[in-house]
């Protein structure tokens, strides 16, 4: 057994931190680093240096501008990304929409829409969920009704992260009643523009606009916009949740999160002393470290796996385990602040704030972050669904 | 990266899985827990000649492995047949014979011939005060120990056992051979199988092992540690399999236990904590060669994350299976009862994470 990474994987990763420590604007890293809000432009302008070097979809296949990285080479990237600090890549476009295209899509359709992905001109979103259709997303109910040579879209999809900024949406819709609920799903490429689209904002507990709620009136949508076959979207949108997901346990933005969570605890004080040295904080912290290093040693065995074609459901598991840790880093960092979690001066959190901060320099964002965080064990797949795919894929009870 | 334990050992591994399912059935290890020793010889004598504990020491000193995966791939299998025997001594002190370079006593322990056993934690007294360490003094060419240890494994059946003692530098490693007197044995058996003993020391000659100071100490009991938390995720394993299969056939309101989502989730979670105590062990093996404090770091969090997850699992399994996994007739209980012990042995999980943060501090 050999833990280290091959010579060639460390060049790489070399090779990474080279073009990070060139490429990441410091402006951006820092407003990740402090907690300060990213715009859509930051968003942007990250994705198009990313772009630039070719790394903006990796996991695409050569023709289409990705990388033949292997899946370690894949879980440098996003580690070393997220350790320098750099915004994450939005993920609807790169990460959700483009794998089923490449694969259940038409030869047209990915000629049209992944380069367009790559170059911004499309920022998508994603219509899952619905008020009535959650963890059973198989209940969704917003129908398309097929009319000539367009389906007629009415419903109502939530929670859709970052709509407010979208040109199209990705959407699973009901064209059929008949049957399996889940072979009358179809997944279906809707344009923001279209008459009849209604986008409303959710304010989070945070008090942040981060997700919407999209109405769908009478919406006419182009037959050519249906990907694959009609009442076949379930197939689809399943490929997608188990779409294999190097950075899904998150141990680069956790180790990042980590490291200031230890720097932080050395300087905020409990009974006088550094919080890092009472016992019931250190108890936690120490904890928390360890579970991060069996963690990332439980990821690599995961990856290594998936690298020699082994399938595996395990990672249900890291997306548990990685969001409890993180959520577990929030707290510790609420923990640290003390009293001065509470101030909330929500314009701190925008780039160029020129106000007197209150308390530690680094309490602002933290009770944001923390109840901002609390969407990490509900997202993705609940870690409740996540026990029910164990449950059923590993240990076929 | 490679996360495979390498042809020689999956060897060893297949020949020692199969070998304790033919020898070892569970009427024979009934015959064992009941028999005055605790362990059958006759079955360490096989285990010698398969060349079982070999496999434990470097080819230099007549073994042929010897590094930390060896050792958890030996000790996974004894965990996954819940074999008796010294095996933990044998390794410990066997290690210190391999340091000091006693190469003849060291054969004798590998061939089977003479059982050899550690002695480290101190005796604890009837009033809860703990005796005080066991001191070395020198008389002439020899050493003398005084002092007691406690709950040392299979003492009654030692012929010689490794006594960690303080002389007027700090640790030492003493070789002691337990028909010399001044040597007083109080063995009995475990609530886990086997058996341990009490060592009082009066004067005891013993022979001081050259070569083995406080960091080969520190580096034997860390060996001890790693072979220690891979015996424990191989019981785990076991727990979890046998409850899987018991969930998936009993049967209660008219359908599988293991269709109910309260235990379904449950196990989802044991599941899960296993396969980060696979990880904790693996790191603790594959990082045992860096610096001393690196590796104690590692060991530490394995053992602290093979004790929590190890109770977690002994607990879920009895629970799950119900009145029958209370029961001494169903092995499962003989498992869970191993596996909560070995949580116990060698600093159980509170103790190394105490070890964990003084360490993390003092970075």
């Amino acid at each position: 057994m050999d833990l280290d990474f091959t010579p060639e994987e460390e060049a790489f990763r070399e090779e990474v931190r080279a073009f990070l420590a060139q490429k990441l604007p410091t402006r951006l890293s820092d407003k990740v680093r402090k907690g300060i809000r990213l715009t859509k432009a930051d968003m942007e302008e990250w994705h198009a240096i990313l772009n630039e070097r070719g790394w903006l979809a990796p996991h695409w296949p050569q023709e289409y501008g990705g990388t033949n990285w292997s899946v370690m080479q894949k879980f440098i990237f996003e580690t070393e990304n997220a350790l320098a600090h750099a915004p994450r890549v939005v993920p609807f476009g790169t990460s959700m929409l483009a794998p089923v295209l490449i694969k259940y899509g038409s030869k047209e359709q990915c000629e049209h829409y992944l380069p367009r992905i790559l170059d911004g001109a499309d920022w998508w979103c994603q219509g899952y969920s619905e008020p009535g259709a959650g963890s059973d997303l198989a209940s969704l109910k917003t129908q398309a009704v097929r009319e000539g040579d367009h389906y007629i879209v009415n419903g109502q999809k939530t929670w859709t992260t970052l709509g407010q900024y979208a040109d199209w949406i990705f959407c699973l819709v009901r064209t059929s009643n008949e049957g399996k609920r889940q072979e009358g799903i179809s997944f279906l490429l809707i344009d923001m523009t279209t008459p009849g689209i209604e986008v409303r904002p959710i304010k989070l507990l945070d008090g942040d606009h981060e997700v919407n709620e999209v109405f769908f009136t009478d919406v006419k949508v182009p037959v050519a916009n249906l990907v694959g076959e009609e009442n076949k979207g379930w197939t689809y949108a399943k490929y997608l949740l188990t779409y294999e997901r190097t950075g899904i346990a998150g141990v680069g933005g956790a180790m990042a999160a980590l490291a200031r969570l230890k720097e932080v605890s050395k300087t905020a004080q409990r009974n006088g002393k550094p919080i890092s040295e009472d016992p019931l904080f250190a108890a936690r912290l120490a904890k928390l470290e360890i579970d991060m290093e069996n963690m990332k040693t439980t990821n690599l065995r995961v990856l290594d796996a998936a690298g020699r074609g082994v399938p595996t459901a395990e990672s249900s598991m890291l997306k548990i385990r990685g969001t409890e840790i993180r959520q577990e880093i929030n707290d510790l960092m609420v923990r640290a602040a003390g009293r001065y979690a509470q101030p909330f001066v929500s314009e701190a959190m925008d780039e160029g704030f020129n106000g007197e901060p209150i308390g530690p320099e680094w309490a602002g964002p933290v009770a944001s972050q923390y109840f901002n965080n609390r969407k990490l064990s509900i997202f993705g797949g609940s870690n409740e669904v996540q026990r029910e795919i164990i449950t059923k894929a590993i240990l076929e009870l | 990266m490679d996360f495979s334990i390498g042809e020689d050992r999956q060897m060893l591994v297949d020949t020692l899985s199969r070998f304790l399912a033919d020898k070892f059935p569970w009427d024979v290890r009934a015959a064992s827990l009941e028999s005055d020793e605790g362990f059958s010889r006759e079955m360490w004598s096989e285990l010698a000649e398969l060349g079982v504990l070999g496999a434990l020491f470097s080819e230099s000193v007549g073994g042929f492995g010897g590094s930390p995966f060896d050792a958890g791939a030996v000790f996974g299998e004894v965990g996954k047949g819940l074999a008796l025997g010294p095996f933990l001594g044998t390794l410990i002190g066997g290690k210190a014979l391999e340091l000091a370079g006693e190469e003849d006593a060291l054969s004798n322990v590998i061939s089977g011939e003479s059982i050899l056993t550690f002695a480290d934690a101190a005796a604890v007294n009837a009033d809860g005060s703990v005796s005080a360490p066991v001191q070395a003094a020198k008389a002439g060419d020899d050493w003398l120990l005084t002092g007691s240890k406690g709950v040392v494994e299979y003492l009654g059946s030692a012929d010689q056992v490794v006594v960690i003692a303080n002389d007027a530098e700090g640790e030492a490693a003493f070789l002691l051979d337990l028909k010399t007197g001044g040597a007083q044995v109080q063995d009995y058996k475990l609530v886990d199988g086997g058996a341990a003993g009490e060592l009082q020391l009066d004067s005891a000659e013993a022979k001081r092992l050259e070569r083995v100071g406080a960091e080969e100490i520190a580096a034997i009991r860390a060996l001890g540690l790693v072979a220690t938390c891979w015996e424990s995720v191989a019981v785990m394993d076991v727990l979890k399999d046998t409850t899987l299969d018991y969930l998936r056939t009993r049967k209660q309101f008219g359908i599988p236990i293991g269709k109910f989502q309260a235990l379904q989730h449950r196990m989802a979670t044991v599941a899960l904590e296993i396969e980060q105590a696979r990880s904790a062990a693996i790191n603790a093996a594959a990082r045992f060669d860096e610096d001393a404090a690196l590796r104690d770091k590692f060991c530490s969090a394995a053992k602290y994350t093979c004790g929590s997850v190890g109770r977690l699992t002994a607990e879920e399994a009895i629970q799950m299976h119900g009145g029958i996994g209370m029961t001494w007739e169903l092995p499962l209980s003989h498992y869970a009862k191993r596996l909560t012990m070995l949580g116990q042995i060698m600093g159980d999980e509170d103790e190394h994470l105490s070890r964990y943060i003084a360490s993390s501090q003092a970075a």
